[in-house]
């Protein structure tokens, strides 16, 4: 059967003589179905094409890529796993222990991607020691994202600490301005968390915490900190953000109902969108003291039967990894290149500030993992931290019930 | 051969349905409880590994919101569709003359899916959209109504939309009570002067205990696996406040990879269900002695 379907292949491509050579297959699992995310895509199956390759499509659209990984569960037990799946973080460690992926080392070697890859994301990238995916950007989680006019007409600098945030806030009560444009669902409750916590403990306490899940930091009096922040900042939102979604809230800071966002860079787009131009119509400013909390998306590439299904991985992560692909997919998704060479000339303001905040960390070893994107943790354990920062910012939960619900909580998900 | 046909062929005809129910319900029921019994995570295993998912059940203080708000939802949902649904049914039968399109105005929401009703009541019931905006625009800018981010008050709009959804139904079934009851008796209880509150209350209303019972069956499995009107609604918050056991479950399924949690969810409201249907069952199928 496999071998009709080569020959008959070769025989309608007319390369009788290469017909020993295997046709790369790839069959990809992602959803990135929205319309910058599609356009994205769309330029790696161009690509692919390109390369002599045969791209199958298999966006599976829903719930944040919930969908997504449960066809992933199906095809995987039914021993039919996809070429290539969109996934991340340790999520792809979690899918290796259960046998189910692959390598790609030899693509790596030869592309040299230890020395293009931030050490920190390249771990994330490696399945005992070898490649077994391949990053396509990096996400920046801790910005704050401000309106230019609103701050203009109140008189406040774009705040780079968590105590000039607070400041700043308070100014703008004042003048009947809402502080914090926040949408109250879990994810973002999470977003908000992460930020204010390596901002106000620093890079040691954030990997304590949130990597490490060490119970003592778990516990401490910084964390009871953090969640008194987060109190503080409750009383920063409108009375209204109950399960509003995310670009909703961004659309606030947009029209000016309100001052500042916290959210992932992906709500720049929203901004440019509107017409607004980075750097000069909104402000983007980390308060994390120059840490950075990165979320990068990627391709792991699982078992797959068939000489044309490993040329396509082959293919497949070399074109990921290649500089033309990282510069414009990262143009249309708002985010970075991974791979730290590429020229950063066409990006705009808040994509060079990222870039160089992403250098900086490197440097300082300042480069985190986001635990509200399922970059730190496995799901259980981010999910229990999760569960608890909800409950702690929708409640009157003093912040010592919370540190004490925190550590029960990580506990009893491991 | 006809014979042979006609002794069979109910069988024969029932065996494919009967095989699929008995794999893809029951088989699947047992699979899960056996799943609860493991350290499954991400894929399911089959070594066993004792009670731990229920230990670490009973620890997590989100399946204990869950399980609360179930016997909120379940309790009010319940009773309220109940005595709307009868008040509703009742004053319908009072030979009124536009019976046929009230009738159709109130069983409409049962048209509609839980996704919608949820939807339309999390615009109602937005603070500022909904009713409490409109009483602002309308100059009483006192008006506060804002259950719907109110952790504590949130499950209390999933009643309200629930209630909304389904008392239309519920009044169908009284209605449809209403007209068996034995109109001579009610005609008899007529004429020694009995007044119609008094013939309701100890006349047709004691009638209709199998009603009720159904009634009682159909709200109740509907509150227990109700899932897609929390999500509509409120998406499980304010932060996990709406949190129901079904919502719980997808999320330890889907979300978090724990599928030991999720199966063990499940099986507990397996139980929940079993509690409730057993005594149901038994009273149906033992044999009458009237």
């Amino acid at each position: 059967m496999k071998k009709s379907v080569l020959l008959t292949g070769a025989l309608a491509l007319g390369l009788t003589a290469s017909a020993a050579h295997a046709d790369p297959q790839a069959e990809v699992l992602h959803w990135w179905t929205s319309g910058g995310e599609a356009a994205s895509v769309k330029v790696l199956m161009d690509e692919f094409a390109a390369n002599g390759g045969t791209w199958t499509d298999m966006p599976v659209a829903g719930g944040g890529g919930d969908a997504a990984m449960t066809a992933l569960r199906a095809r995987v037990l039914s021993g039919n796993a996809p070429t290539a799946v969109q996934l991340k973080g340790p999520s792809i460690q979690e899918w290796y222990e259960e046998g189910a992926i692959g390598n790609i080392d030899d693509v790596a070697k030869a592309e040299n991607w230890d020395a293009l890859l931030p050490a920190a994301i390249a771990d994330h990238m490696k399945c005992d020691g070898a490649y077994c995916a391949a990053p396509v950007n990096v996400h920046r989680i801790d910005w704050i994202w401000g309106n230019s006019k609103v701050l203009a007409d109140a008189g406040i600098e774009p705040p780079t600490t968590w105590d000039e945030f607070n400041a700043a806030a308070e100014k703008l009560k004042g003048m009947g301005i809402t502080p914090l444009a926040h949408g109250g669902q879990a994810w973002q409750d999470a977003t908000v968390f992460e930020a204010v916590a390596v901002g106000l403990g620093g890079p040691e306490f954030y990997r304590k915490a949130f990597v490490e899940l060490d119970m003592d930091t778990l516990k401490s009096d910084q964390m009871k900190a953090v969640f008194d922040q987060m109190r503080t900042m409750r009383g920063y939102v409108d009375d209204n953000f109950s399960g509003r979604d995310w670009n909703l809230a961004t659309a606030m800071v947009i029209n000016g109902e309100a001052a500042f966002q916290i959210m992932g860079d992906w709500a720049k787009g929203e901004f440019i969108n509107a017409g607004k131009v980075p750097g000069k119509d909104f402000t983007c400013t980390s308060p994390s003291g120059g840490a950075y909390l990165y979320n990068v998306d990627s391709f792991a590439f699982f078992n797959v039967d068939g000489e044309d299904n490993v040329a396509g991985q082959k293919l497949l992560a070399k074109l990921v990894m290649g500089g033309n692909f990282q510069k414009v997919f990262n143009l249309n998704k708002g985010s970075v290149p991974a791979r730290l060479d590429v020229s950063m000339d066409e990006f705009e303001f808040c994509g060079r500030q990222s870039n160089a905040d992403l250098n900086t960390a490197i440097d300082q070893g300042f480069l985190l993992p986001s635990y509200a994107h399922g970059m730190a943790l496995r799901g259980a354990q981010a999910g229990a931290i999760t569960d608890v920062v909800t409950a702690h910012f929708n409640s009157d939960m003093s912040s010592e019930e919370a540190v004490e619900a925190l550590a029960q909580a990580v506990a009893n998900s491991l | 051969m006809t014979e042979w046909l006609e002794k069979h062929a109910p069988k024969m005809v029932l065996a494919p349905s009967f095989i699929a129910i008995l794999v893809f319900v029951y088989g699947f029921i047992g699979w899960t409880a056996y799943v609860s019994f493991t350290r499954s995570k991400l894929l399911p295993k089959y070594d066993l590994k004792g009670t731990i998912q229920y230990e670490r059940l009973a620890d997590s203080p989100r399946f204990e919101v869950a399980l609360t708000n179930l016997a909120i939802f379940g309790v009010l949902f319940i009773l309220f569709a109940t005595i709307i649904g009868l008040t509703l049914a009742i004053l319908l039968d009072q030979k009124i003359r536009t019976e046929g399109p009230l009738r159709t105005i109130y069983l409409y929401p049962m048209a509609l899916s839980f996704i919608v009703t949820g939807t339309a009541w999390k615009w109602i019931l937005n603070p500022g959209l909904g009713i409490e905006s409109v009483m602002h625009d309308l100059g009483w800018t006192d008006f506060a109504f804002n259950w719907l981010v109110d952790p504590n008050l949130a499950i209390y709009t999933v009643v309200i939309a629930g209630v909304w959804q389904s008392s239309g139904f519920v009044m169908a079934l009284f209605l449809a009570g209403l007209r068996s009851v034995d109109n001579e008796v009610i005609r008899a209880a007529m004429v020694d002067g009995v007044s119609t509150p008094r013939i309701y209350m100890s006349i047709i209303i004691p009638s209709m205990a199998p009603i009720f019972l159904s009634a009682f069956i159909v709200l109740s499995h509907l509150a227990i696996k109700s899932f897609d009107l929390v999500i509509a609604l409120t998406g499980g918050g304010p932060g996990y406040a709406t949190d129901m056991p079904a919502t719980f479950m997808y999320a330890m399924a889907f979300s978090r990879g724990d599928i030991g949690q999720a199966a063990s969810s499940a099986t507990v409201m397996m139980v929940i269900v079993t509690a409730i249907i057993v005594p149901y069952l038994y009273s149906e199928l033992r044999p009458r002695h009237d």
